[in-house]
């Protein structure tokens, strides 16, 4: 594997600034341009590529300055005082790098990878708990990542978004709620007064047309 | 193997946002384990939240951060764990080895009395994950519960009125259920089960020794 690369030493110099803009898709709402969409997605990915074959600072830098600041806002939304935030964000985004290796574009987009180690470092900062994961498939991720599969991960990413802004207000929120906060669905079920039902029914409706967004099923 | 009983999409949410207590992720990442239809539709959801993350408001990072992060990174990564035990356990998924230390032949059973025998799993204390060892044939105690209850068959099967739950099989209880799970015929069956606070045993003789079973 790369890892000497990665683990490899290096003097910590001054990086440029960032000058990365993500192309904005001016598309109509329900069809964006493949091309258009992969050029956004690709980016992150092959951020992350460089990033493990070539200890590459620049493509670390842009990821940082654009995924460090969604980091913080979540583990400062789950609690977390800026500070504290500020400290942890930095170590997710060491993860980061750390672990470029192990990142697979067929499986989940850069966005997806970055929420699971800063969800794994917030149960460790809020909860002091260990996490246990699922058992890995014995067959393993593919040792080179088939580009339908990146592709389709890519397309699926920018559906998800689309679908996410067009839900229902009260779906939204509530979905928001789900995964930035410290709060279960009973507990935010709790808090709100709202009933237990309410907040399930709510949720799963915000989840099933995500996924059918997701699957790219025409209604 | 088909699983019958999956975890419900909100429960899973819970999971992939890291807002369940440690014995409910041992429960919840043991049946993702074994069941991958679950497995898949955690993919989706946490594919969900990476878009929520992407979309989401930002809290900027003071000056010199990158360059602390640069230095971090430069420190090389924290130790390693320990690596999991290693072989295969045809009845204890990977998470719960992780728990006990070892396969099946680790788990250091005490007996409750009537045949069955638990394990308590070391867990942050606002839920309890136990290993239950049920003979073939034989009822658990009527036990109504407070608050949330999953309960994972790891092998043979029980049969909970209408239901037969069998390996990957997930029982999720909310509040205020009373129900009589009975192991099915034919083998033991081994059940990891996570409640949140304390088992209310209606019996008067497991009542008397609860506290002292630590259930």
């Amino acid at each position: 594997m790369l890892t000497e690369t990665i683990s490899a030493p290096f003097a910590v110099s001054r990086v440029p600034p960032a000058t990365y803009s993500v192309p904005k898709s001016k598309r109509d709402e329900n069809r964006v341009a493949v091309s258009q969409t992969s050029i956004e997605q690709t980016d992150w990915a092959n951020h992350v590529l460089r990033i493990c074959t070539h200890g590459d600072q620049a493509a670390f830098a842009e990821l940082f300055q654009h995924f460090a600041p969604r980091v913080k806002a979540f583990l400062m939304k789950s609690g977390a005082s800026p500070t504290l935030a500020e400290e942890c964000t930095q170590e997710v985004m060491a993860t980061l790098w750390h672990k470029a290796h192990m990142f697979d574009p067929a499986k989940a987009s850069v966005a997806t990878w970055v929420f699971t180690i800063a969800r794994n470092r917030k149960v460790d900062m809020l909860r002091r708990q260990r996490r246990p994961e699922p058992e890995d498939l014995p067959w393993g991720p593919e040792p080179e990542p088939e580009q339908a599969d990146v592709l389709s991960r890519q397309q699926e990413a920018e559906r998800l978004a689309k679908a996410i802004a067009a839900l229902p207000e009260k779906q939204r929120t509530l979905v928001q709620d789900a995964y930035f906060g410290d709060l279960s669905h009973r507990e935010i079920a709790t808090r709100t007064g709202l009933p237990l039902g309410t907040i399930k029914s709510r949720l799963r409706l915000a989840l099933d047309r995500l996924r059918h967004e997701m699957k790219g099923v025409n209604e | 193997m088909t699983v019958h009983h999956q975890i419900s999409d909100e429960y899973l949410t819970d999971y992939a946002a890291g807002n369940l207590a440690e014995a409910f992720n041992l429960a919840v990442a043991s049946h993702v384990s074994l069941c991958p239809e679950s497995r898949a539709r955690l993919d989706e959801i946490e594919a969900v939240g990476g878009a929520v993350l992407e979309h989401c408001e930002t809290a900027s990072m003071p000056a010199g951060s990158l360059e602390a992060t640069l230095a971090l990174i430069a420190a090389g990564p924290p130790a390693a764990a320990a690596p999991p035990p290693a072989g295969h356990c045809t009845v204890l998924p990977q998470p719960v080895r992780d728990y006990v230390g070892g396969d099946i032949s680790a788990v250091r059973w005490r007996p409750v009395g009537m045949g069955v025998k638990q394990a308590i799993l070391s867990t942050s204390d606002e839920a309890t994950a136990r290993l239950l060892y049920i003979p073939a044939g034989c009822e658990m105690p009527d036990h109504g519960h407070r608050g949330l209850e999953m309960t994972l068959v790891l092998q043979g099967a029980f049969l909970d009125g209408e239901d037969r739950f069998a390996r990957g099989d997930l029982e999720v209880a909310d509040d205020d259920v009373s129900h009589m799970p009975v192991a099915d015929e034919g083998e033991d069956c081994i059940c990891l089960a996570v409640t949140e606070g304390p088992l209310k045993f209606s019996g008067l003789l497991p009542r008397l020794v609860q506290p002292f079973l630590k259930i």
